[in-house]
Parts: structure tokens; C-alpha cells; sequence
């Protein structure tokens, strides 16, 4: 939508500028500091800091070494595919369901879809975590990582939205010729669903990957924590273990930073608020 | 959706006559869709209903960690959990932090994010550019931003270098009356690239008659923006409120990572970090459960109260 926006005011567009470079170094700064003080081989605070000089991946190296970046990352991973994978299977069928379907406590269902997104899910991480922890045993498991993000409802939103935008008529030819629902949902409804798909997918990514409270809770054992559970407890407590200890904390945080940024950087023309605004206004 | 106008086929949009059957609009067996909605109505039972129910429960009970299997009663004592939280000083203390929260987002928010739309609402170069650079906090993991931010704003870091002797002492994080503003700031800075492309959509539906209206009445751009934009994005400003709301009564790995477990001494608690210091720390869930529930108490009034606010205004 915005792409083919046209040109509201002419001319004066040096204020325009000025402003948005300033908003961009407010924003990528971090970043950059980020990065080089990851390479830098002593990382302190004064200003030179900033500058690229004396660069070396030994802070890579440490990090690694202080917290096993593979195992962490792969735990990052299955937590994060886990959740994928059962919002695009349980979220589709669900999505479709609420678009094209009729049945039974269907308005209650979504219903119940758009209060959830108006509950922080934190008010009930204790609660949770005496269930998932005590009661069903849980901790130190993937099942019990991926179980309070399973199905994305926003995700679920949006593919009731996409499909519900779809033509009655070309369900019902499938209908009259005797196809399954399942075989419409998966070859006539689904294949014309790629940019909902993609758009919910990167949604459903930065959830799971980048979070930080449920994981921590139900992970003590090193071994199962997911990347920004370990790299807290490196912020925390671990830094003594290190010859530079911010850099390799920096170093730490550019690893945790780069898959979701990548992710968003390669997609970033299908990933726009306003997609994420229509799962939360309803 | 801006994806589906995009990219939605042709026929789409054709078939606006064949939505409007009414009744025959659903179709299908009922029982299959309930078959296929049954696993999410599954998950929001047990992550959602259950949970809720099981807050209330613990909240009322004197309550206990065991090991599993073991059985260990959890007796009735009434309103006891809400005495504690409610004379407890760090809970006020946390709930003051959400206000504290309320009042520097909103604003820094709604300003800096309608500013940088309107900016970016034109065809210019680098527009590309300017949309990623913003996004970019917005997807990135706070555990990571946290460690940048903390060498930013470090006693000796590099921006008290960059203030010298007009850096703050003690230092921004380990301050008390600043550890808390800028566990704000960091939140906003963090959001801002979301709201900033929630206005740019919101700028997109307001009709440019009215810019050309108020440009032959006379009105220059500042005026403009005054009198034209900032009435016409008010549902976009809204859902800022109600964000921020469910933000700042969310806020953990902020007070917990950025200012080292909501210090200096309590200044930048938050009610969910108290309920896991208090609940899974120290083992008292069932003060936590109680905090939980007048936590969700009190989001609802607040966000019933800023919805009414905002449609009085309408």
C-alpha cells in the first residue's frame, strides 16, 4: 500500500530529511556499536569505541566459549520451528475454519480469538509455570518451551481475514464436485494464501526466537536454554569469565540479533504494520 | 491488510456480489469445522482458560511448591494473599513504575513516531531505507538491545563520554530517579519503528480533500498538521494507549536485565518481575497469583478508562 502511495506535499523536503536521518541514527546507532564493539579486541566505553580499529572475531570466540553459541542457537531453533510448525498446521485449519466454515460456538471462538490478544500473556507465566513445571513435568523440555506460544492468535487472525477474502463461489465449485474440505483448504484455498502465510510466519518468528521470560523459567539446565536465556545469564553473572567481557557479550547479542534481522530484512516488503494492526484492532 | 490488496488474485475483489449471499455464506459440514478449530480452542483452554482460573484459585489458598507427586494441602485463607499485596510498598512502588511508564511513552510515542510518518508519507529516495533503519529495534531481541543499551548508558560508557561532566551522577541505570525513565525510553526507542508504520498506514486514510481544503483556508504545513493529521490518525492513537498499557503492566527482562532486577533499591520494579521475585524466588505464588489477579484488574479499568477518554473526545 505504501509503495504506491502518491507524493502528498511537493518540495521542502530538506526538513523532511533532516528529520528522518535524524530518527535513522537514533535507531541504527546501537546497532552499529553493536557490531563493531563485538569486533574490537578491547571493547570500553570512551568514545573511540565507536571507531573500527584492531578488529578480531576472538570476542566470538569467548562468547562461544562461555555459553556454547551452537547449542544455544539450536535450542532457539526447535523452540522456535516448534511454533511454526504448529501455528501454520493448527493456525490454517483454525483460520479457515472461522473464514469459510460453519459450526457450532463459532462466534464464541472468535471471540475468545481477539480477548487473548488483549491479555498480556506474562500475568500468566506463575500460574503456567506451576502446571507446565510442577504439574506436568515439564521443565528443562521442549514440549513445555514451545506449549504457551503454540498457535500465534494473531497469526490465526490473519488467516481468517485472508481467507475470508476469498470467493465463495470458487469453494463451492470444489464443494459440488465432492472435494474434501481438508483437499480445498490445501490445494485451493492454502496456494492462494502465500502472503498471509509469509506475513504471519515472520510475525509467529520474532515471538518465540527473541523471547526471554517463559524460557528462562522453565530452563535450568544450560543444555535446553534457548540463546537469550544464556545470554542473560552471561549479562548477569557469567562476564567474569572472560578476558573482554563486553565485547563478548556484544558478539553474544549480534549472533542473537542476526537471524531475526535477516529474516526481516529479506522480507520486509511483505512485513507492514498495518497487517499487525488488523490482528489487534479486530 | 496491505498484503491482500497487493497481492490477492483478481477475483477477489471481483466476487464483492457473491460475499453478500447472506446466510449461505458459510458453508460445509459442521462438524468439520469444529474439528478443525478444535486444537486451538485446545490450546486457548489450557494456556489461557485454565491458567486464568487456576490464578484466582492459588490467590485464595495458602499455596506451596512441591515436587511433583508429592500432596501438600493448600488451605483457604480468604483475602489474606490481597492483604499482603496490597500493604506491601514495593508493590505500590510497582505500580507507580506503570505510570511512571504510561506517562513518558504516550507521549514520546505518539510525538516522535506522527512526526517521522509524516515525514516519511511522500515519494522520496531512500524511503526503503528509512522504513528498515526504523523497523529495526522493533525485531531484534531486547536481551540483545539490553547489552548495547548498557554499555550506552554505563557509568562509563559511552554516552556520559560523550556528556563529560554533564553526565548524570550516579549514572543513568544505577540512578533512582532515572533508572526507571529510561527503562521508558528504551521501550519506546525499542516500539517506536511498529507505531511509526501504524501511522504511515492510519496517514494513508486521510482524505486529501482535506489538506487541500485547509491549504485554500490558508492553513501552512504546520497548522496542517495540527488541525488535519493528528485528528485523523486517532485510531491509530488510541492503539497506542492500549499498548502501552499492556506494555508497561508486562515489563520483565527491561527492570530485570537493563537495570539489574528493577534496582536501584525497587526505583524501576515492575509487578511482573515482582511476581516472579516474590512467586518463584522466594516461593510465595500464592502473593504472586494474588498480584497477578489485581494485575489484569487493574489493565482492564485502565484500558476501559482510556477507551472511554478517547471516545468522549470523539
Amino acid at each position: 500500500m505504501s509503495d504506491t502511495l502518491e507524493t502528498r506535499h511537493h518540495g521542502g523536503s530538506a526538513v523532511r530529511y533532516i528529520l528522518l536521518s535524524l530518527g535513522a541514527v537514533a535507531f541504527l546507532f546501537p546497532f552499529y556499536y553493536m557490531v563493531v564493539g563485538s569486533l574490537r579486541g578491547t571493547t570500553v566505553g570512551d568514545l573511540s569505541a565507536a571507531v573500527p580499529s584492531g578488529l578480531t572475531g576472538a570476542n566470538y570466540t569467548a562468547v562461544n566459549g562461555a555459553i556454547s553459541l551452537g547449542r544455544s542457537l539450536l535450542n532457539s531453533g526447535i523452540m522456535t520451528i516448534g511454533v511454526l510448525v504448529c501455528t501454520l498446521v493448527f493456525g490454517v485449519l483454525a483460520g479457515y475454519a472461522l473464514a469459510q466454515l460453519r459450526f457450532r460456538g463459532k462466534g464464541a471462538v472468535f471471540a475468545a480469538l481477539l480477548l487473548v490478544q488483549m491479555i498480556p500473556f506474562q500475568l500468566l507465566t506463575l500460574p503456567l509455570y506451576v502446571l507446565v513445571v510442577r504439574d506436568y513435568g515439564l521443565g528443562d523440555n521442549y514440549l513445555g518451551m514451545i506449549l504457551p506460544f503454540a498457535i500465534n492468535s494473531t497469526a490465526v487472525f490473519l488467516f481468517r481475514q485472508f481467507f475470508s477474502q476469498l470467493p465463495q463461489s470458487l469453494f463451492e465449485a470444489a464443494r459440488i464436485d465432492g472435494a474434501s474440505e481438508l483437499r480445498i483448504l490445501w490445494q485451493i484455498a492454502l496456494p492462494m494464501a502465500r502472503p498471509a502465510v509469509l506475513t504471519a510466519l515472520l510475525l509467529t518468528f520474532i515471538g518465540p526466537w527473541n523471547e526471554f521470560l517463559w524460557p528462562f523459567l522453565v530452563t535450568k539446565n544450560a543444555d535446553m536454554q534457548p540463546l537469550a536465556v544464556s545470554l542473560a545469564s552471561f549479562l548477569s553473572n557469567l562476564q567474569g569469565t572472560v578476558a573482554n567481557p563486553a565485547g563478548a557479550l556484544l558478539a553474544g547479542a549480534c549472533v542473537l540479533a542476526v537471524p531475526a534481522v535477516a529474516l526481516f530484512l529479506l522480507f520486509q516488503r511483505h512485513f507492514t504494520s498495518t497487517d499487525i494492526d488488523s490482528g489487534v484492532k479486530g | 491488510m496491505s498484503v491482500n490488496l497487493q497481492s490477492a488474485p483478481a477475483t477477489v475483489r471481483d466476487s464483492a456480489p457473491a460475499r453478500r449471499e447472506g446466510p449461505r455464506k458459510a458453508r460445509g459440514l459442521p462438524r468439520v469445522g469444529a474439528l478443525f478449530v478444535s486444537p486451538y480452542v485446545l490450546f486457548l483452554v489450557v494456556v489461557f482458560a485454565v491458567p486464568l482460573v487456576y490464578t484466582v484459585w492459588i490467590s485464595f489458598h495458602r499455596f506451596y511448591f512441591t515436587a511433583p507427586g508429592t500432596d501438600v494441602d493448600s488451605p483457604w485463607v480468604g483475602l489474606s494473599n490481597y492483604k499482603d499485596v496490597f500493604t506491601d510498598p514495593v508493590v505500590g512502588r510497582a505500580f507507580l513504575n506503570i505510570v511512571i511508564f504510561l506517562v513518558i511513552n504516550v507521549p514520546l510515542t505518539v510525538g516522535v513516531s506522527l512526526v517521522l510518518a509524516t515525514a516519511l508519507n511522500a515519494k522520496i529516495r531512500g524511503r526503503a531505507f528509512f522504513r528498515a533503519a526504523f523497523y529495526l529495534p522493533y525485531v531484534t531481541a531486547s536481551v540483545a538491545l539490553v547489552a548495547v543499551w548498557q554499555f550506552l548508558f554505563g557509568s562509563d560508557g559511552f554516552v556520559n563520554h560523550l556528556l563529560g561532566s554533564h553526565a548524570p551522577d550516579p549514572s543513568w541505570l544505577v540512578n533512582s530517579h532515572l533508572a526507571m525513565p529510561m527503562i521508558a525510553v528504551f521501550v519506546t526507542w525499542k516500539q517506536l519503528g511498529f507505531f511509526v508504520m501504524l501511522y504511515l498506514a492510519s496517514l494513508q486514510n486521510v482524505g486529501k480533500e482535506l489538506y487541500e481544503a485547509s491549504a485554500m483556508d490558508g492553513a501552512g504545513r504546520v497548522r496542517q498538521f495540527f488541525s488535519v493529521t493528528v485528528p485523523g490518525v486517532r485510531p491509530a492513537t488510541t492503539l497506542v494507549v492500549i499498548y502501552a498499557i499492556i506494555t508497561g503492566a508486562n515489563l520483565f527482562s527491561e527492570p530485570y536485565l537493563l537495570t539489574g532486577g528493577g534496582g536501584p533499591d525497587h526505583a524501576s520494579t515492575s509487578p511482573v518481575l515482582l511476581m516472579y521475585q516474590k512467586g518463584i524466588e522466594q516461593g510465595h505464588p500464592d502473593f504472586a497469583a494474588a498480584l497477578g489477579v489485581v494485575l489484569v484488574a487493574f489493565v482492564m479499568v485502565v484500558s476501559l478508562a482510556a477507551r472511554k477518554l478517547t471516545e468522549r473526545d470523539n
